[in-house]
């Protein structure tokens, strides 16, 4: 297939960036693990998240944390794409289309999961353990893998239609903020009424406990469903946005 | 197939209210340079990106080496390159990287060769193995049209390529246009420089305000002015000679 060569040389060509500027990978872990210090060394004292030790109870949001902020610099890539031209060369080569998204966004699967094995190897150092097997932990890659990907084509629209780098980065923030108000950090039944419905009904608070309850080797439940509706939604959704989008800037 | 290696009838392009083309028809013949001259705003990246299949006419009908732009858009991209108004390089790889990019994406069977071809053809061979984002300006249109040539296409189009050059690199990039044409490929380049398209077109289309006023060789358009009268001017050096004096610069044979 020549959409799938078209695809692998191009990924092939921003996997090359990414090993050649590593300090996004570090500076997209870096805000994270700031925020896993912060959490277990200073506040992490006043919480009462349960018997745990308080770096287990945290770790799942800060991965979604890392994620977000990931995914920020794919929208950061793709829009210098656009602005030198790169994606007007290359849709006026006779390749697929479609190749030129597909690029950015397993590039964006790839390094945002190193960033997160970074940040996995911190919280080992840190103390976190689980006693999680290898079905967990491939179920705990999957749903990583799959909010990542969801992620991403959310930020490949901001990507295509920013006018400013920073606008094209900057659809992260509501991102990286949403986990402070689910149970990533707290549990949910200490909030008050509304803002306690918001947490225990939005993405991050179902991913979270998912991920947790893997890791910590307890009965999943609904959580993982809910977990993987959302992910599935969000991708089926900025998937459609996103190559609407693309396709509507040739008119 | 048509004599004619691009045709263009009654093409019309609107942005909202504003018609940028209003009804343009031109014709590039096979293995020529023409020149498509006009101020900004005349419509002449519009017209390029048309041919380039970025962008779709509203009406009228335009082919590339007897493809229609509209309908048979792959065998389009196939026959044409375009090389932007901005070069459009990858400055985080180095410039054969850019080629051999390109070359694997045309297909090409053996893209290091032809990667290394074009390096030694338009004079960046040094320079290959280092990142574009060190490159000059010239140095890196002159790889913005070798990214272009790459897999021979029949059909070279140039939108602007030298603004925002300095004298030096317009040299340059004049001289690849040039190498070229002698090589037998069809090159439509767009230009605001009257200049530039007096020394590099073989016809000069001038496109004002969405249609083509004229269209010819130079001398064809020569006669179109009063019979040339003969007065004896004191000719002085032009600031532009003095730079290339003084910097030690002259055109690339």
């Amino acid at each position: 297939m020549t959409a799938i060569a078209d695809t692998r040389i191009l990924t092939g060509r921003s996997l090359r960036h990414i090993a050649r500027s590593p300090d996004t990978i570090i500076t997209t872990a870096l805000m994270p693990i700031a925020f896993m210090l912060l959490f277990v060394y200073v506040l992490g004292g006043a919480i009462d998240a349960g018997a745990g030790r308080y770096v287990d109870y945290l770790l799942p949001g800060i991965l979604v944390i890392t994620i977000a902020s990931g995914v920020s610099y794919t929208a950061f890539r793709l829009f210098l794409d656009l602005q030198g031209g790169m994606v007007e060369r290359f849709r006026s080569m006779p390749i697929a289309r479609a190749s030129v998204l597909w690029a950015h966004v397993l590039t964006s699967l790839v390094a945002t999961l190193i960033s997160v094995a970074v940040v996995v190897a911190v919280a080992l150092a840190m103390g976190f353990r689980s006693g999680a097997g290898i079905g967990a932990w491939l179920a705990v890659a999957g749903i990583l893998a799959l909010l990542t990907l969801a992620l991403t084509w959310l930020a490949v629209i901001p990507g295509l239609t920013a006018s400013s780098p920073d606008g094209a980065s900057a659809f992260a923030y509501p991102l990286i903020l949403l986990p402070f108000i689910s149970s990533a950090f707290v549990p949910t039944a200490g909030m008050p009424g509304p803002v306690r419905w918001f947490a225990e009904h939005q993405p991050v608070t179902a991913i979270a406990d998912a991920i947790r309850a893997l890791l910590t080797q307890e009965p999943v439940g609904a959580d993982l469903w809910v977990a993987l509706g959302w992910c599935v939604a969000i991708l089926g959704v900025a998937y459609g946005v996103a190559t609407a989008v693309y396709r509507r800037r040739m008119a | 197939m048509t004599a004619a290696a691009i045709e263009v009838r009654g093409l019309e392009k609107s942005y909202g209210e504003l018609a940028v083309l209003r009804g343009v028809d031109l014709e590039v013949p096979r293995g020529r340079i023409v020149a498509l001259l006009g101020a900004n705003g005349a419509g002449k990246t519009t017209l390029v990106r048309v041919l380039a299949t970025l962008l779709r006419a509203d009406a009228g009908a335009a082919s590339v080496a007897g493809h229609d732009v509209a309908t048979a858009a792959p065998d389009v991209r196939e026959a044409l390159s375009l090389t932007g108004q901005f070069a459009a390089v990858d400055e985080i790889l180095t410039g054969r990287e850019n080629l051999v990019m390109v070359a694997r994406l045309r297909r090409l069977p053996d893209a290091g060769a032809t990667a290394d071809a074009l390096l030694a053809r338009l004079g960046l061979a040094e320079a290959a193995h280092r990142r574009v984002g060190t490159w000059s300006g010239g140095m890196r249109r002159r790889l913005d049209i070798a990214m272009s040539l790459v897999g021979e296409p029949e059909v070279i189009v140039l939108d602007e390529p030298t603004t925002g050059l300095d004298p030096q690199a317009r040299l340059e990039v004049w001289a690849a246009v040039r190498e070229l044409a002698d090589a037998g490929t069809t090159v439509l380049l767009t230009t605001q420089h009257l200049e530039e398209a007096e020394r590099l077109a073989d016809r000069i289309a001038i496109l004002h305000e969405g249609r083509i006023l004229v269209d010819g060789t130079l001398a064809e358009l020569k006669a179109l002015l009063p019979p040339a009268t003969v007065e004896y001017v004191e000719k002085q050096p032009t600031l532009e000679e003095v730079f290339l004096a003084v910097v030690g610069g002259g055109e690339r044979s």
